[in-house]
């Protein structure tokens, strides 16, 4: 019996798809079974980030009313043989799946997988609902700015209430630089306010916008801190214990300087 | 002195993070309570019961809400008083 866990978010573009498909090609790197499901039904998307956009037949609403097996719809990874994507459908509207529908999708896709690693809608209404319905753990992503983390403590009172117990953070697009300024929000800034347990901290990287161009997700590319950040929220997610990285910046003239003469 | 010299090097110059952080507790004091009427409710019936030991209020007319002012919250009740139960003055217990 695998683990069902669902990427949600309530704000739109904080990383939902990119987080998703990384940490989904991040666990069959280490060699389980997954499958990540698309319930962005309308705006798919992570079809593209994971550069299988040409190999889509069926979708989930297909599998939803019928027209299709639920096999026949899992698209095959191009780098892994054991990760498949469900991917949502483009031309139906939110409400095309019904919460028991969905509820019995990821209950059958459950007992083929190690991992499902559902991507939610941004909002709270009907796709969230769906997104989370066969869900058993949740991760919350949010940026480290007013908009994105207000709307993160949103989703954690709804998840609350749907009797999903504490959630995971990742916190997405960090700029080290801006935070060490006094401009952005530190970890433990965004920590101290919501309140739940950070399992990731991700880097502003443009390795990211190369890596989605490319449709091959960052996670796999040794070169790139966001890809190293997301190899350990997928060993966090197994149930190894990372520490978080060290995300400072090297230290430039100024601080040389401020070191020399002692404050800091 | 040290705070002059921070100040130079940029360190406390715009520390717009402290804002962010500020109004973001405030406004989620607010987005939570109403995440969970059911929350202020509580308190509500709670406070009836505490005060209803010591004094009449009236149940009907009792008003618990979150009012904010700039840089704070606060929690107003309006709970009107029809009698004063006897005893507690006078260092008598008097419960019922």
């Amino acid at each position: 019996m695998g683990e069902v866990i669902v990427i949600t978010s309530g704000k739109g573009g904080v990383g939902k798809t990119t987080t998703t498909a990384n940490i989904g090609t991040g666990l069959a790197a280490l060699g389980y079974k997954v499958v990540m499901v698309d319930t962005d039904i309308g705006l798919r998307n992570l079809d593209v980030v994971m550069g299988l956009e040409n190999r889509i037949v069926y979708d989930i609403v297909d599998v939803a009313n019928g027209n299709c097996r639920l096999k026949q719809a899992l698209i095959k990874d191009k780098r892994f043989e054991s990760l498949f994507l469900l991917p949502a459908a483009q031309t139906k509207d939110k409400n095309a799946v019904s919460t028991s529908q969905m509820k019995e999708l990821v209950g059958n896709l459950k007992q083929e997988f190690d991992y499902v690693i559902i991507d939610c809608p941004a909002g709270i209404e009907q796709g969230f609902k769906n997104a989370i319905a066969g869900a058993e753990r949740a991760i919350v992503v949010t940026n480290p700015e007013v908009s994105a983390v207000r709307d993160a403590d949103r989703i954690i009172g709804l998840l609350e209430a749907e009797q999903l117990h504490d959630p995971m953070l990742v916190i997405n697009r960090l700029r080290p630089a801006m935070v060490k300024k006094g401009d952005m929000m530190n970890i433990f800034d965004v920590e101290d306010i919501l309140a739940i347990k950070i399992i990731g901290v991700v880097p502003e990287d443009e390795a990211i916008v190369v890596s989605t161009n490319r449709g091959e997700p960052a996670v796999l590319d040794m070169a790139s801190k966001a890809g190293q950040a997301y190899r350990n929220v997928v060993k966090r997610i197994s149930g190894e214990d990372v520490p978080l990285m060290n995300l400072e910046e090297s230290d430039g003239f100024v601080d040389k300087l401020k070191k020399l003469i002692g404050i800091r | 002195m040290f705070d002059f010299i921070n100040r130079m090097f940029g360190k406390e110059s715009s520390n717009s993070k402290t804002v962010a952080t500020e109004r973001l507790r405030l406004v989620l004091v607010h987005d939570r309570a109403n995440v969970s009427p059911h929350m202020l409710n509580a308190l509500k019936e709670d406070l009836i019961k505490v005060i209803s030991e010591y004094m009449e209020i009236d149940q009907t007319a009792l008003e618990v809400n979150l009012n904010q002012e700039d840089n704070s919250v606060a929690l107003v009740a309006n709970i009107p008083v029809l009698k004063m139960k006897r005893g507690y003055a006078s260092g008598a217990a008097s419960h019922s």
